[in-house]
């Protein structure tokens, strides 16, 4: 009796769990066939396509109305910077602040607090007049920098991280001679490498995403990330882009979904400390 | 013997790193000087033009002046680039007057060190000493300067803009002038029939969307956590790497793909529909159905967040605590209710929090999926769906009512804020010094 109940549960969860499984995928599967699909609209009449085609790909990067090659090739370059300056700068100072106890340092968390509860919109038009004055619209340089200069304020789950390893191992690390700089470098860094690679992770992803300060600042076609571009392209003509759009949608999140599902493990322990100690 | 001290430290505050040289510190008081200098010839041509702007934010506005056959345009103030340089000038005065005070200070000290008969100390060992010493500062100091220029200079900037009535269409310069206005856009916003009917109902849906995105995604994710990691369920790797895939997924991509899939018209979701013999249903075009389906979005990308927070913490229970309760004879269901949900809850509690306070702000999914549509004739260029923050975004970048968007912000941070600090009142957490240690 007890062993048919147990294999109607399981049989249970077995299905809900493929059915949450199918709603997780669909979308993404969606997607994948209808870049592969002849034609421009949104609307077929199979899922299956009767005939396969390369055509969108080959038209993203040869087509001459959309440069999708040059926004891929800016957006990397504009991610991979604002990930080195973020983490540098979101290491450094989180160190600092989880470490040491120093005249204003509580002063400056509670302001890191605060300005956390700002909607981040409301610096757009201060950011885009001083832009506008250093001359600086339309210019990869200027993402970089906006990105990576609010990247500190975001640094509390790596804070939390680093208040978690133990503070005997820095400390006997000093008297043997070794530098703050060393110590940070020699054992800080490679024992929180989990949530390194979550904030890298995260810094980089978020470039490829946003597209509101990218669509404020840049302004040439050829200047475009993939957000904006893809934005744009979907916007102005919903039925007729589509299979462009799904093609250019799968380009940008392969490496980016490959790159998540691979680093999973340190992902999980990224969010879970981080979450966790707030 | 305080004769050294009081000269080193009379001659910095005349002119700093005088008091340096006074002390025979001699790079370190051509560096202050440096300082100095450059403060200066930055400071006094721009300090009382950034005071005047600031206070008048501009006096006269451009206009045409006729020459001979044509008319020439006389450029007048800039009322906000105005607003702007004075915030500027006033914060690069806050981080001179600070070297400043840091360097009558030294002055101080190493005149001491003089009085005392000690050396001072060499320009290697000042560094050294700063360095190990004070190496927090030297970290902290990019990353301040960073913020204070583009996070709080920016918001102060906002701020001021609440109390002008810098709006189009009359206050947009350099065609007119701005002006401080007080308290004005706020009584408009909370008042004034228009803008007070838009504020309520946005704020109503802003907090019902909330509630009902951060309980949803909460507990969505404690469900399919606990459905994986449940007894007899195979591949548990498997599964959990399916469900990690929406968070995966880049979510302007994921949003933009969903808001095609539930096109009324076109969308694969209407055609299944449609092979069922049912008539589709208006996902997006339709003020209720459009949050339903906002909701259902959120769903999708919120819950793998959850799950894996869940899951986490489910790993982390202590196993004796089981053993123990199996000892005592307690059934699966009983280990579930008395040890798995209070822990679960209890360790995922404070993402509540930051969920919901994420979730009012939460602009993506609102701005891709419906653009704040369906339109509603009644509201102040918003519509139906629109959040307090996606209404922030249209004033400010479409209907330039830059004062109204300011006002709007400030009042978002003070619900966010009471919200936040009413909550960490009550977590343990703020007691153990978790957050603010």
């Amino acid at each position: 009796m007890r062993k048919r109940n147990s294999v109607i549960r399981l049989s249970f969860s077995y299905l809900t769990l493929i059915i949450l499984a199918v709603c997780a995928l669909y979308p993404s599967i969606w997607v994948v066939v209808s870049s592969f699909r002849p034609g421009g609209s949104l609307y077929s009449k199979n899922f299956w396509p009767e005939t396969w085609t390369l055509d969108h790909y080959e038209k993203l990067f040869t087509g001459t109305q959309y440069t999708f090659g040059v926004w891929y090739a800016n957006t990397f370059k504009i991610a991979i910077f604002t990930m080195i300056f973020s983490v540098l700068l979101m290491t450094l100072s989180m160190y600092a602040l989880s470490r040491f106890r120093f005249r204003g340092r509580q002063t400056m968390l509670t302001i890191m607090l605060i300005l956390g509860m700002f909607p981040s919109f409301m610096s757009m038009i201060a950011i885009y007049i001083i832009l506008l004055q250093l001359n600086l619209l339309d210019t990869h340089f200027a993402m970089i920098l906006v990105y990576s200069a609010g990247a500190a304020l975001g640094g509390f789950i790596v804070k939390g991280y680093f208040d978690t390893i133990p503070r005997s191992l820095d400390e006997s690390a000093r008297i043997d001679g070794a530098t703050h700089l060393q110590v940070f470098l020699k054992i800080m860094l490679p024992l929180s490498k989990p949530i390194l690679t979550f904030v890298a992770l995260t810094s980089f992803t978020g470039v490829w995403g946003d597209f509101i300060f990218a669509r404020l600042v840049l302004r040439s076609k050829d200047n475009y990330t993939v957000a904006v571009g893809m934005y744009e392209l979907i916007a102005s003509q919903t039925n007729s882009n589509f299979t462009l759009f799904a093609a250019g949608c799968v380009i940008i999140a392969i490496p980016i979904t490959i790159l998540f599902l691979f680093l999973q493990r340190f992902l999980v322990q990224g969010l879970t400390a981080g979450a966790m100690k707030g | 013997m305080k004769r050294h001290r009081n000269i080193a430290a009379l001659l910095s505050v005349a002119l700093q790193g005088l008091g340096q040289l006074y002390n025979r510190q001699w790079l370190k008081g051509i560096i202050f000087l440096c300082v100095h200098a450059f403060g200066l010839y930055y400071l006094v041509p721009r300090l009382g033009n950034a005071i005047w702007g600031l206070v008048t934010l501009g006096e006269t506005t451009q206009k045409f002046v006729r020459v001979g056959k044509g008319t020439q345009l006389i450029k007048g103030d800039h009322s906000i680039f105005l607003m702007l340089e004075g915030i500027i000038t006033i914060l690069v005065l806050l981080v001179f007057l600070l070297i400043y005070a840091l360097n009558v200070y030294d002055a101080y000290q190493n005149g001491k060190k003089r009085d005392e008969g000690k050396g001072v100390p060499k320009f290697a060992d000042s560094w050294n000493h700063a360095t190990v010493k004070h190496f927090p500062y030297f970290m902290l100091f990019i990353p301040v300067i960073g913020v204070l220029f583009f996070t709080i200079m920016p918001i102060l900037f906002s701020i001021m803009l609440a109390f002008t009535n810098y709006s189009a269409p009359n206050n947009i310069p350099p065609a007119n002038l701005v002006d401080w206005v007080g308290f004005q856009s706020f009584i408009d916003l909370l008042q004034m029939k228009s803008w007070s009917k838009t504020f309520y109902g946005l704020l109503f849906w802003t907090i019902i969307w909330a509630v009902l995105a951060t309980v949803t995604c909460y507990f969505g994710g404690i469900l399919v956590a606990l459905l994986v990691e449940s007894k007899g369920i195979r591949f548990k790797k498997l599964w959990r790497t399916i469900f990690i895939i929406p968070y995966a997924i880049p979510q302007l991509i994921s949003l933009l793909v969903m808001r095609n899939l539930f096109n009324a018209k076109f969308g694969p979701i209407n055609q299944y529909f449609a092979y069922f013999g049912l008539d589709g249903l208006p996902w997006l075009t339709d003020p209720f159905w459009a949050k339903v389906t906002l909701i259902v979005v959120n769903m999708w990308i919120g819950i793998p967040v959850s799950m894996l927070l869940a899951m986490g913490v489910l790993t982390a229970i202590p196993r004796d605590l089981y053993e123990a309760a199996e000892v005592d004879g307690a059934t699966s269901f009983q280990k579930f209710k008395i040890i798995t949900m209070p822990y679960l809850l209890f360790a995922t509690a404070p993402i509540l929090i930051t969920q919901f306070a994420g979730n009012i702000n939460n602009f993506n999914v609102i701005y891709l999926m419906t653009g704040g549509g369906p339109p509603k004739g009644e509201y102040q260029f918003a519509g139906s769906t629109d959040l307090l923050v996606t209404w922030l975004f249209n004033l400010t970048l479409v209907n330039n009512k830059y004062n109204m968007s300011a006002a709007i912000g400030i009042l978002i941070f003070i619900i966010i804020a009471s919200i936040s600090i009413f909550s960490f009142r009550r977590t343990k957490s703020f007691k153990e010094e978790d957050m603010l240690s």
